[in-house]
Order: C-alpha cells, then sequence, then structure tokens
C-alpha cells in the first residue's frame, strides 16, 4: 500500500458567520486530518453545521479564526484555478434545466485543464474515459442528464468529480433521495473509488449504520464534541449514544445501529 | 447518424438557406426583380433595367444585411442570457432590454426640446441614438441583475423584466405628453421596428457593435458551458463568475441596445431562435450553440422581412411580424418544453 498523505488538514478551526460585526460561532476546535486513499464520513444531525464545515472546506465559506491548509497551503492563498485543480465537489442542488448529455456532463470537469473554447485535448478524453469507467456510466454516455434515474445522475456527478481529477472529493449528502439497494452500492462505488485512485473522499450522510460498515474514518458532530475516529473506536469510545438529543434513540454497539426505545 | 456529422450537415443546410433567403430578399419587394438580375447587380455586370440595379444595392441590399446583423445580434444575445439567468423564457425583450433601449432612444428623440438647441445635432445623430439605446439596455440589465441576486426564483426575474417594460414605457408616455407631433411620429416609427432605413454608414456602426458584441459572446462560450452546471459547480471548477457575468451584460447589452437603436424593438426573435437551434441541435454545447443560433438567427429575421412584404404596395412593420410569428412559436415551445426540460 502506497504511504498515505496528508491533504486536508484543519488547525483549530471555528467556524459560522460574521455579518455586521456580529459572530455566530456553530462549532469550534476543529482539527480534522483527512489522507489519501480514505473515504471519510461526516455525520451529525440536522442543523448541527456539516453543510457549513463542508463549505467552509472547501474554501466557499471564510473560518471565523484557525485555518484550512490544502496540501500544507491556506485553502484561501489558492487561486481560483489551482483550487479547482485540486478539489472537486458533488452538491445536492439540482442542475439547471439543459440539454447536456452524460457525456458532456463528465467532460465539463476537464474546465480547469481546457483552453479558451474548452475543446478536449487527447488527456482529457482520456480521464474522462476512466471516470466513466470507474463508475460504470459508459452506456448511459449519449443520454441526456434528464433521462436517467437518481442513483445513475450521482454516479455521474461524481464521475464529473473524477474527471476533475483532483486528490480530494468533497461530497454533500450523496445518498439522500436514493433507496438503500442504491446506498449500499454508492457507498460500494466510494469506497472502491479510494481504493483504485488513492484519493481522499469525504462525504457528509444521514446514513450512519452504512457508513459504520463502509467507511474508514468518520468525522462525528454533536453539540459537544467533533471527533474523528475510525467507526471501530467510535462505537468503543460510545461516541454514538451521544449523536442525538433525544434519550429514546441508542446506539447498540453489538448489531452496530441506532435502536428506538 | 453520430452527432458530429449530424450537425456538419445541419450547419451546411443552414448554410445554403440562409444564402438562398438572403438572395430571395434581394429578389422580391414591391417590385420582384428577376434573380439573374440580382446577381448582375451584385458583381456590377449588364442589368436589363437600371431602376433594378438601383432598387437592389441601394434599398433592399443594405435591407437584408441590416436583416442579418439583427437577427444574428438578437438571437445571440437571448442565447446568453437564457443560460446567464437558468430561464428559457429570458430574451432582450422579455427582460425588459429593449425597453430600456426605448426609453434611452426616447429621452433623446422626445426630450430633445429641453436641451440647449447647439446640442441637438449631437444627441440626434445615430451615434447618440445608438449610445443612448446601449446606455438605457445595459442600465436595465443591470438593474434585472441586481434584482436577481437577491431573488433566487428564476421566474420572479421574468416578472422583474415585465415591470421594468412597463414602467419604462409609463415614462415613455409622459415624455410623449410633454412632445411635438414631428418628434412622436419619429419615435413611433422608430418603435415599429424597421430594417429599412439605414444608411451604409449607420450600417457599418451597427456592424461594428454587432461584431464587438458577437466576439465578447464567443469569448464567453466556455464560461457558458460551465453555467450549465448551476453557478455552485462553476465556482467550484474556478470560473470567476462576477468577471463572467460582466463580460456577459455587456456582450448582450451592447448587442440589443446598438440593434434596437437602429432597428428599433424587435420582439421574439432573441426568445425564440435560441429554442429552435436547440431543438434542431438537440444540444446545450456552446461551441455549437452559438454559430447554430448565429445562422438561425440570420435565416429567421430574413425570412420574417419577406413576410412583411407580403401586401405588394407596402411594407408591415417588421416588429408587428416577429410577435404574429413567435408568439406562436414560443406558446408551442412551452407546451412542448418537457422535451428539453
Amino acid at each position: 500500500m502506497e504511504k498515505q498523505q496528508n491533504i486536508l488538514v484543519t488547525q483549530d478551526l471555528t467556524i459560522g458567520y460574521t455579518s455586521k460585526n456580529e459572530v455566530t460561532t456553530i462549532a469550534k476546535n476543529i482539527n480534522i486530518t483527512l489522507q489519501s486513499g480514505m473515504l471519510v464520513a461526516l455525520v451529525g444531525g440536522n442543523g448541527i453545521g456539516k453543510s457549513t464545515l463542508l463549505r467552509t472546506l472547501t474554501g466557499i465559506q471564510k473560518p471565523v479564526s484557525g485555518s484550512v491548509l490544502l496540501n500544507q497551503k491556506s485553502i484561501s492563498h489558492f487561486k481560483r484555478n489551482e483550487l479547482s485543480q485540486q478539489l472537486s465537489v458533488v452538491l445536492t442542488e439540482k442542475l439547471p434545466p439543459s440539454n447536456l448529455s452524460v457525456f458532456e456532463l463528465v467532460a465539463l470537469g476537464r474546465q480547469p485543464y481546457t483552453n479558451w473554447i474548452g475543446s478536449l485535448s487527447n488527456e482529457d478524453s482520456e480521464k474522462i474515459k476512466q471516470a466513466m469507467l470507474l463508475t460504470q456510466i459508459e452506456h448511459l454516455a449519449e443520454k441526456k442528464h434528464y433521462e436517467i434515474s437518481d442513483g445513475q445522475l450521482q454516479k455521474v456527478l461524481i464521475a464529473r468529480a473524477l474527471a476533475q481529477d483532483t486528490p480530494l472529493i468533497i461530497l454533500d449528502e450523496p445518498t439522500t433521495h436514493l433507496d438503500l439497494q442504491h446506498k449500499v452500492s454508492l457507498f460500494k462505488l466510494l469506497k472502491k473509488l479510494t481504493v483504485e485512485t488513492q484519493k481522499c473522499i469525504l462525504f457528509s450522510t444521514h446514513d450512519v449504520d452504512l457508513a459504520i460498515q463502509l467507511s474508514d474514518e468518520m468525522i462525528l458532530m454533536t453539540p459537544e464534541f467533533l471527533a474523528q475516529e475510525t467507526p471501530c473506536n467510535h462505537i468503543e469510545k460510545g461516541n454514538f449514544s451521544r449523536l442525538f438529543e433525544d434519550d429514546s434513540i441508542v446506539f447498540d454497539p453489538e448489531k452496530g445501529k441506532f435502536i428506538v426505545t | 447518424m453520430n452527432p458530429s456529422r449530424k450537425n456538419s450537415f445541419l450547419f451546411l443546410a443552414l448554410g445554403f438557406f440562409l444564402v438562398f433567403l438572403f438572395l430571395l430578399n434581394l429578389s422580391f419587394g414591391s417590385v420582384t426583380i428577376p434573380i439573374k438580375a440580382v446577381f448582375a447587380s451584385l458583381s456590377g455586370g449588364e442589368v436589363s433595367k437600371s431602376t433594378w440595379e438601383y432598387i437592389v444595392l441601394n434599398y433592399r441590399l443594405p435591407k437584408a444585411i441590416t436583416a442579418v446583423l439583427v437577427g444574428m445580434g438578437l438571437s445571440v444575445s437571448g442565447l446568453l442570457m437564457q443560460t446567464l439567468f437558468r430561464n428559457p423564457l429570458a430574451g432582450p425583450y422579455v427582460l425588459g432590454l429593449s425597453s430600456g433601449a426605448s426609453l434611452g432612444v426616447a429621452f433623446v428623440i422626445l426630450g430633445a426640446g429641453f436641451l440647449p438647441v447647439f446640442l441637438h445635432d449631437i444627441i440626434l445623430s445615430s451615434y447618440g441614438i445608438v449610445l443612448a439605446a446601449t446606455f438605457g439596455s445595459t442600465l436595465v440589465l443591470l438593474l434585472v441583475i441586481l434584482v436577481s441576486q437577491r431573488l433566487r426564483d428564476t421566474m420572479a426575474i421574468l416578472i422583474v423584466g415585465l415591470m421594468f417594460g412597463s414602467f419604462t414605457s409609463a415614462i415613455v408616455g409622459v415624455l410623449t405628453f410633454f412632445s411635438t407631433a414631428e418628434q412622436l411620429q419619429k419615435f413611433t416609427f422608430w418603435s415599429m421596428g424597421n430594417l429599412g432605413s439605414l444608411s451604409w454608414t449607420a450600417i457599418s456602426i451597427l456592424s461594428a457593435c454587432v461584431l464587438i458584441g458577437l466576439l465578447l459572446s464567443l469569448a464567453s462560450v466556455k464560461s457558458l458551458n460551465t453555467l450549465l452546471l448551476g453557478e455552485n459547480y462553476a465556482k467550484s471548477l474556478g470560473l470567476n463568475l462576477a468577471k463572467v457575468r460582466l463580460l456577459i451584460i455587456f456582450a448582450t447589452g451592447i448587442l440589443a441596445g446598438s440593434i434596437t437603436a437602429f432597428a428599433g424593438p424587435i420582439a421574439f426573435i432573441g426568445l425564440a431562435v435560441p429554442h429552435i437551434a436547440k431543438l434542431f441541435f438537440q444540444t446545450s454545447n456552446h461551441a455549437v450553440l452559438f454559430w447554430s443560433t448565429l445562422l438561425m438567427g440570420a435565416a429567421i429575421l430574413l425570412l420574417c422581412d419577406l413576410l412583411s412584404q407580403w401586401p405588394s404596395d407596402t411594407a408591415l412593420p417588421i416588429n408587428a411580424v416577429t410577435s404574429i410569428v413567435g408568439a406562436p412559436v414560443v406558446i408551442w415551445l412551452l407546451i412542448r418544453k418537457r422535451n428539453y426540460h
């Protein structure tokens, strides 16, 4: 196995909003490390600040204090185009109406590398082909993006991020709207990608039990603390039972899932 | 057929159709001139009737060239706006750009009475009117952008455009109240749209403006493709959104502004043509859509101009024809909207 590299590191990061001299802190003392070849799940209840953390890690939002280092360089010091070659995203928002085919959609991932009119070089075509092979969507290439199912579209969006060829991919709740079978296949796909491409993949999710089984590490966000551990360590330390404030939801360490009492 | 071969075929067909319509435009009108004589006049050869040569070179050729420029410019500016606003119903007319240009021109033509006499010649010259129209349409576009950033709903943008339209027409109404009959007549003729009254000087100014606008549009092709993913994805791909927005606003402002200044407000071309191009070429790639919209815009406006010559002794206002042809097209498009989401 290749030596693992630190791709993204946060140092005493505090996230929140600043408006008119008023600072709203959402979470503080965030120290996480994202390494190559790792599948990392970000879990936490609604409104706990997962989206804010992801926005801060992708550089869309400024941290209140502390720093986000991407390859040892502060994320705010990256030029737009440099950053787009380091970090790609899969968002929850719907795509605007268009006639984009699946191939064209994946090809847009090459935008940071193409010339002024966006024509694809041989290398670009090769990366697009690879991305579509890895996600097994070659047979959809000529379909329009609105003609495919939600599960397929999610794979296409992941292929687009792969084509962008970045060491780090961040996904915001990629499994919402999917049934169990598609959720599992998507998790497995993400796992496979981290193994085969040595990229680091960070994703937020509400499917905690699936994440326990398939991710390498989990970042747990609760009102009191934020912890990054392997799923087993989280279970041993009893962290999951502190995930929700409702006492009727109990984590069963034996079964590795939540039970309603 | 694979897409690229299908596209080459479509482009070739479109090119021929365009040339055909251009020649028809030179041939038909109040007097029908045989195609042979049209060719002879264009190539400087012997023409059996000297009036034919005069009509072709001094009346119909400038009009056909104007139609091509106006069709290209309005259609491309519509394409740009539909992508920028992520709204299939956006276009220079619907978003109030044409009314903005009208307001600018109305201030110049109708409001000239309020200005010192020595300024009249400068302001009422072609340059003055072009500047006023470009200024008016760019101003409205900036306002629409400003409002649209506060409203996330893309439908609301259309309503804002409509509001700007009624607001400007109300101001124009107030201005007409204070203007002379002569000024009013000039403005009314302008507002009905006219492709035929441009001098060669005016045509060269219009060509320059349209060329600049089209070059800027061509330069934003890649960014427009990125914007198909939505603004957040576009940002994650390294797009400088503020810069691109400004570039597109400027391009559409100069296209819609200069065209409206010279040819009057022409409805529906900017809205309908990009959709027709998308239907034919079945793509969202702006590198293809740019050229297809360009050619189709020219062809469709030439066609509308031919239709406006129908009553043989006089010509219908072009704006009426584009509306009669365009409005049903838009309704039809909305009904089959599911086909291109």
